[in-house]
């Protein structure tokens, strides 16, 4: 039997949060977390969390699991219940809405503070602007973000500050656009990040590295962005 | 853009810079000091004495001296910045922080003038 500890809180009827204690059969399956979610949701309808795709693509079923930030529908229970005890807690440092379920607000405004769009006003060419292979690959390693915000709510520095500093997340979608050769708000995106909390918040402890479902690195794209910065200013 | 009036220098790439620069002047203040006391044959207040009659290692302590101040003021402006927020605490938070700031200021303020004092006072 697996015992599975699952942070529950209802704000219309719970004055406090609490654990909730549940025992599923798995039948010596080796389940992803989000598969005991619906088994156990199947047999008690008011836990609520949030899923779509349930293969690692929309982002959505971002969660603390057993102590460490990830997606439940790409993490296996022998990854994160060895021992038969899985811990389920919504991400740390945001809002909780309800059970697993955060409010996203201040991850999206930091991620909407880096203007994550292509800037160019010269007159767009008659099919698409191109790129070479070389100037593509510098884009590898940054566009695969999914936003689940499981880097940024590992971060203490966005834990204390989640309205200055930009976060792991945000950070990386900002080099993302500050690497892309078709991008010309270089100088514009650079002079925004400028200030002591939007970047040099980061410490560089890596928590952001150590959770990123898919592998990333924002401790890196962090780093170029101080590089790009600090070759501006010196 | 988050606007700061009483971070070192306004600018975050300027404090981190200094931080790092002031961090390297530190470490080899320290090397020098603790070589000296370690290499130096029969040492004692004569030649602490002679070390310092040198005009050259009066403007390296004081370099590390402001160096140290620099290097404390960015570093706990953030400790504060990080623990001491109006998120966390309402109004209250505001007040407080700069009473922290102002005090940091004064102890900086009377360290380097303490600290000239001896350097150019023996």
């Amino acid at each position: 039997m697996l015992k599975v500890s699952i942070y529950r809180y209802n704000p219309e009827t719970d004055k406090a949060p609490y654990m909730q204690d549940y025992e599923l059969d798995t039948q010596g399956k080796d389940l992803m977390v989000l598969d005991v979610l619906e088994l156990l949701k199947a047999e008690d309808p008011t836990l609520s969390f949030r899923r779509s795709c349930r293969e690692g693509v929309c982002g959505s079923d971002g969660m603390n699991i057993s102590g460490r930030n990830g997606l439940a529908c790409t993490t296996p229970l022998s990854e994160a219940a060895p021992k038969g005890k899985l811990v389920l807690r919504p991400l740390p440092g945001l809002p909780v809405v309800r059970d697993l379920v955060v409010d996203m607000e201040q991850f999206y405004e930091q991620y909407k503070k880096i203007e994550p769009y292509l800037q160019n006003d010269t007159p767009a060419p008659a099919i698409e602007r191109l790129q070479s292979p070389e100037q593509r690959e510098k884009l590898d390693g940054l566009y695969e973000c999914i936003l689940c915000a499981c880097c940024s709510t590992a971060c203490p520095s966005f834990w204390w500050n989640p309205d200055k500093f930009i976060g792991p997340a945000g950070l990386l979608q900002a080099y993302r656009f500050l690497a892309d050769s078709r991008d010309l708000a270089t100088d514009e995106r650079l002079s925004n990040l400028d200030d002591p909390f939007s970047v040099f918040r980061c410490h560089g402890i890596q928590n952001c590295v150590n959770v990123c479902p898919k592998g990333l690195n924002p401790t890196r794209a962090i780093g170029h962005i101080r590089n790009m910065l600090l070759t501006r200013a010196v | 853009m988050v606007r700061t009036v009483t971070s070192f220098g306004r600018s975050g790439t300027f404090d981190w810079l200094y931080q790092r620069v002031t961090a390297v002047v530190l470490v080899a203040y320290t090397l020098f000091i603790v070589g000296f006391i370690f290499f130096s044959e029969d040492f004692g207040y004569q030649a602490w004495s002679e070390l310092f009659a040198q005009r050259w290692v009066r403007v390296f302590s004081l370099v590390a001296l402001l160096s140290t101040i620099i290097h404390a003021w960015i570093g706990l402006w953030s400790v504060v910045t990080d623990y001491i927020t109006n998120r966390m605490m309402g109004p209250k938070a505001t007040v407080l922080r700069l009473a922290v700031e102002a005090l940091l200021a004064a102890v900086a303020v009377f360290y380097a003038v303490w600290g000239i004092e001896i350097l150019w006072g023996v």
